[in-house]
């Protein structure tokens, strides 16, 4: 018993729509409304799309548990760590060192309305990035969870 | 009263919230209580932060310098993010329970079944 | 006697909500120093556009790292809550 063609066909077409727009909400957190919070729930929302177009036997081989627990510890990791480099550096937890500087982020913003510029921000990009991973894997290693503790005879 | 809308919109739902905890038998429509409630406290959290005839908090491209309150804003994103564990966790007991038991329904909840 | 309880609490937590709900002004926060200083020196100092993303990671970082806790420990009740019932593909070693 499997969903329509028409179903599965929109959900194939759908998937890369929803995760380049995910991942456009997250990269560009520091000059539009979103960020990592956000971005990070737009692309959960397309693990939840595919789950529910097919079944959870035949996911299986696309979507693994493993490959998002991954993910979710690499992403908390990271934002740690980016903090911590801050504390070797020789000034406070939580600094934004990049900012302001010539290296990878850092370039000066006048005062007043501008058209944005990717290459300003300093550290908050890359907690972006962090953060946007680290929700996107919880999610949907949250629906995964959920949808193979249901057996078939009731509940 | 119309000058004080939004405040008293976050009225009725907090008290519809409690409400529906207070009132209500089954275990899911209690979970959704809770949630209503969430939803008041960010919505009071949102609209402390208002000014009059101001933007939204962000430089580009924007028509004017008069600016709404940041900071209310970023409390209520932590806010959110919270809301939505504890309905992860909530709903997870709900199923749960519901294996041992046999019924979402409170009051067969309450005697201890071996 | 339970529900005859229940009303009374809501009608008197009603009745005290909309008492303190008329007492606020909407449009004119009372003290707005820090969120002054925010908006005014933000876009300087972190080179950024939006001032929401300033406040949360970089003003404010700490709320932001015990938000990323509590979600990674939520994550990890729901993965606890349902080790017994797993089909598929589960080893079984216990």
């Amino acid at each position: 018993m499997r969903m329509s063609k028409i179903v599965r066909f929109c959900a194939d077409m759908l998937y890369p729509a929803v995760v380049i727009f995910g991942l456009y909400v997250i990269m560009h957190g520091h000059l539009t409304p979103g960020g990592g919070f956000q971005g990070g729930a737009v692309v959960a929302t397309a693990a939840a799309l595919v789950i529910v177009a097919y079944s959870y036997e035949e996911i299986q081989g696309m979507l693994s548990k493993f490959l998002f627990q991954v993910q979710e510890s690499g992403g908390l990791l990271m934002f740690g760590g980016v903090a911590l480099i801050a504390l070797g550096l020789g000034t406070t937890y939580f600094f934004n060192f990049l900012a302001n500087s010539g290296l990878l982020f850092g370039m000066s913003v006048p005062f007043g309305p501008n058209p944005g510029d990717l290459n300003t921000g300093g550290v908050l990009p890359l907690m972006n990035i962090a953060v946007g991973v680290e929700v996107w894997g919880g999610l949907a290693i949250v629906i995964l969870y959920m949808l193979s503790g249901i057996t078939k005879e009731g509940v | 009263m119309f000058w004080n809308l939004p405040y008293i919109a976050v009225v009725l739902l907090t008290i519809i919230g409690i409400a529906t905890i207070l009132l209500k038998k089954n275990l899911i429509k209690m979970f959704l209580g809770v949630s209503i409630l969430t939803s008041a406290v960010n919505l009071f959290l949102i609209v402390l932060g208002y000014r009059d005839s101001g933007i939204a908090p962000i430089y580009t491209y924007a028509p004017s310098e008069l600016m709404v309150l940041p900071t209310p804003q970023a409390l209520c994103l932590t806010s959110i993010v919270i809301g939505v564990a504890t309905s992860a966790l909530m709903l997870s007991f709900a199923v749960v329970i519901y294996r041992y038991y046999g019924t979402v329904n409170v009051d067969e909840i309450r005697e201890l079944k071996e | 006697m339970k529900k005859v309880l229940s009303l009374l609490i809501l009608i008197i937590l009603t009745a005290f909500l909309f008492v303190m709900a008329a007492g606020f002004t909407f449009g004119t926060p009372l003290k707005s120093d820090m969120d002054d200083y925010f908006i005014k020196n933000g876009q300087e100092q972190i080179a950024t556009n939006n001032i929401v993303t300033t406040v949360v990671f970089d003003y404010r970082g700490f709320d932001t790292l015990g938000e990323s806790t509590v979600l990674f420990t939520a994550v990890i009740g729901v993965a606890l809550m349902f080790r017994k019932y797993i089909r598929g593909d589960s080893d079984e070693n216990e």
